[in-house]
């Protein structure tokens, strides 16, 4: 239990900092679709700098770098070209995947050093939950305190009131003299960053290496989907990556059981995932919501109200 | 006046193609290949003899089917993601009735294509009621549904469908023959679904230009509320641009088992769906545009197999080229919607001629 539980959180951790960061960038009010492109690039190049500087952190810089750079074109695009930003996500997220298979050739089937585990003194002694949470590397320790950060900082912070103005209310925002676009554009770049550790967290870790076409495949998409289930809510959004990571393990278990579908087992919680939606939207429905209002609480979720708009000021 | 904006124009699809052949060549070099012999490859690969037209051709087919289906439901103001599943969908269907049902090619090839519009089409639409019932936005009830198409394509062809004694992921065994797409000449060019692709391109090409029903659901697309109030049937254009979208989707996966595999391999899609959307994006979606732009990315994507064949480079250079002439063009078009905004808000900021 102590041991299934501690992979769990591992393992998730790509996914909580992917889908913390694309959480950041939509309540500031822009949407980043190009996630799977970012983690794949990122992915690929985190593990290819810490194969060339034999660095583990200089390649989780390199891919923040990379996740940063993406996030910079979709802001610039979305803020100063007013272009749509499912369109631009969408032709970055082909891009960058091709772009992962070209530059990432030499390296496939390389071995890397990884990143190693870093046990916390005291904290890793408390029983069960020592082992669960403590007994980690620095990537995934770094991952608890992204959802406590974000969660602290949107919803008790001053500049995180400003920055849901923002995505909520950008004219009423900018009123009071809170610089919409600019915020927007750092926020949007902090997102991409985040998801380019991410990245790199599959290849120098969860999955050590580079496999084109497989390293971080469809991560992306689901850390977009729990960002709605999760409801724009960090705690909640961690919850869904988190789930996520308990419906890999269970298909992992069942899959002695039926033996020659295993490939299908291992595909299944990217649909289940998705499809739980459908019970978010539902239980935000006003007669559901009378009669369970603690599972309203739990699932309702509503967008920023100027996600995917353009601001200006006429 | 009239010649500045034409200029610029040009200029705008002009200068993104050089761009992105500029990053080609930087990415060749740096992965230590001599650009212009790799080139050099991407065009003789292509159309360089009779045998790579065909196959150009026929990669052409799948895409300009996925690209006009497309182009209704971005009309629709729709992202079907799940294009690619809709494609797995309909070649499955094509696939159950090539091994079930009897016959001789001409009535065995009409059931096919027929079974893959409607594979294609059931599908399209469970995309289209998750978001009008279900409240999943299309792109992700999409992208579940092609989750779902890939893990039934794979049951089918180690389960059910496996090929006698061994269950392999290459696919499923040959169709009989009767079950194969007829060809013309040596090279095998499929005449047959060149001419459904066309017929279908001006199909969609007419309905969006001269009929009642384009035009409502281009209102749906532009904004559905005010549709909704005008006493359109929003919900029905919605599900409606899914299902035309789908039935080309899946005709396009029943020509990739009867023509182009002549079984049912677990990528069957090849692609084509999300390839699809970038054709229809730099179409700037106006169906006209569509079949010229699809033979060009067709030409990039059968020339760049040959890169890994010949210079051991990876093929993945011609999503490359695609994929940064798409973004460069969708950002020439931001810019000069930029400048021409400035200019309006603003006179004096305007350039002296």
């Amino acid at each position: 239990m102590e041991a299934t539980l501690a992979t769990i959180v591992a393992t998730a951790s790509p996914l909580v900092y992917a889908a913390i960061g694309e959480t950041i960038t939509e309540k500031a009010g822009v949407v980043n679709l190009s996630l799977e492109g970012t983690m794949r690039l990122a992915a690929m190049t985190g593990f290819a700098v810490s194969i060339a500087t034999h660095s583990a952190l200089l390649g989780f810089l390199a891919a923040m770098g990379v996740g940063a750079l993406i996030a910079t074109i979709v802001a610039f695009a979305s803020i100063e070209l007013r272009l749509n930003q499912i369109a631009v996500g969408f032709v970055l997220t082909l891009l960058a995947i091709e772009l992962s298979s070209f530059l990432g050739d030499p390296y496939v089937g390389r071995r890397g050093a990884g990143v190693p585990s870093m046990p916390i003194p005291l904290l890793s002694e408390i029983p069960f939950l020592g082992g669960v949470l403590f007994e980690h590397n620095l990537s995934v320790y770094g991952s608890y305190l992204v959802i406590l950060g974000a969660y602290l900082f949107i919803f008790k912070s001053r500049r995180g009131l400003e920055m849901q103005g923002v995505g909520e209310r950008p004219e009423a925002a900018f009123a009071r003299g809170i610089p919409v676009n600019r915020l927007r554009y750092l926020y949007t770049i902090v997102g991409g960053a985040l998801a380019g550790i991410g990245g790199a967290a599959f290849s120098l870790y969860v999955q050590l290496g580079w496999r084109e076409g497989l390293t971080a495949k469809n991560y992306g998409w689901i850390a977009l989907a729990i960002v709605i289930f999760g409801g724009w809510n960090p705690i909640r959004v961690a919850f869904g990556a988190y789930l996520f990571g308990v419906l890999q393990w269970a298909a992992l278990q069942l899959q002695p059981v039926f033996p020659s579908e295993a490939q299908i087992l291992a595909l299944l919680p990217f649909p289940l995932m998705i499809f739980a939606l459908v019970l978010v939207f539902l239980s935000s429905r006003q007669d559901l919501a009378g009669r369970h209002p603690v599972l309203r609480r739990f699932l309702s979720a509503e967008p920023p109200s100027a996600l995917g708009t353009a601001f200006h000021r006429e | 006046m009239n010649g500045r904006g034409w200029a610029a124009r040009t200029a705008a699809i002009l200068v993104p193609i050089a761009l992105a052949f500029a990053v080609a060549i930087v990415l060749l070099q740096l992965g230590g290949a001599p650009p212009l012999e790799a080139l050099g490859l991407l065009w003789d690969g292509s159309v360089g003899s009779g045998a790579k037209v065909a196959d150009t051709l026929a990669a052409w087919v799948p895409l300009t089917l996925a690209a006009a289906g497309l182009v209704v439901t971005f009309a629709a103001g729709l992202w079907n993601i799940g294009i690619e599943g809709q494609i797995v969908a309909g070649a499955i269907a094509a696939t159950w009735v090539a091994r079930e049902a009897p016959g001789p090619t001409p009535v065995l090839i009409p059931l096919m294509l027929l079974a893959g519009v409607i594979g294609g089409t059931l599908w399209a639409l469970l995309a289209g009621v998750l978001k009008t019932r279900g409240g999943v936005n299309e792109i992700f009830g999409g992208l579940g549904l092609d989750f779902v198409a890939s893990g039934l394509v794979i049951y089918l062809i180690i389960g059910p469908w496996k090929r006698a004694g061994i269950a392999s992921t290459s696919g499923t065994d040959l169709f009989r023959n009767e079950a194969w797409l007829p060809t013309a000449g040596v090279n095998n060019v499929p005449a047959i679904a060149i001419g459904l692709t066309v017929a279908a391109v001006i199909l969609v090409y007419l309905l969006m230009r001269g009929t009642r029903f384009g035009l409502r659901m281009k209102a749906v697309g532009r904004n559905a509320r005010s549709a909704h109030l005008m006493g359109i049937p929003t919900e029905r254009y919605t599900l409606g641009a899914f299902a035309l979208c789908g039935g080309l989707a899946g005709l396009a996966g029943a020509i990739q088992v009867s023509s182009a595999f002549h079984k049912l391999v677990p990528s069957v899609s090849g692609g084509y769906g999300f390839l699809g959307i970038l054709v229809v994006l730099l179409a700037a979606f106006r169906a006209a545009w569509i079949a010229p732009i699809a033979l060009f990315f067709a030409a990039v994507a059968v020339g760049s197999t040959q890169l890994s064949l010949r210079l051991n480079l990876d093929s993945s250079l011609g999503g490359v080229l695609q994929g940064v002439l798409v973004l460069l063009v969708i950002l020439a078009g931001g810019w000069q919607a930029r400048r021409s905004r400035r200019a309006r808000v603003d006179p004096t900021s305007r350039e002296e001629p």
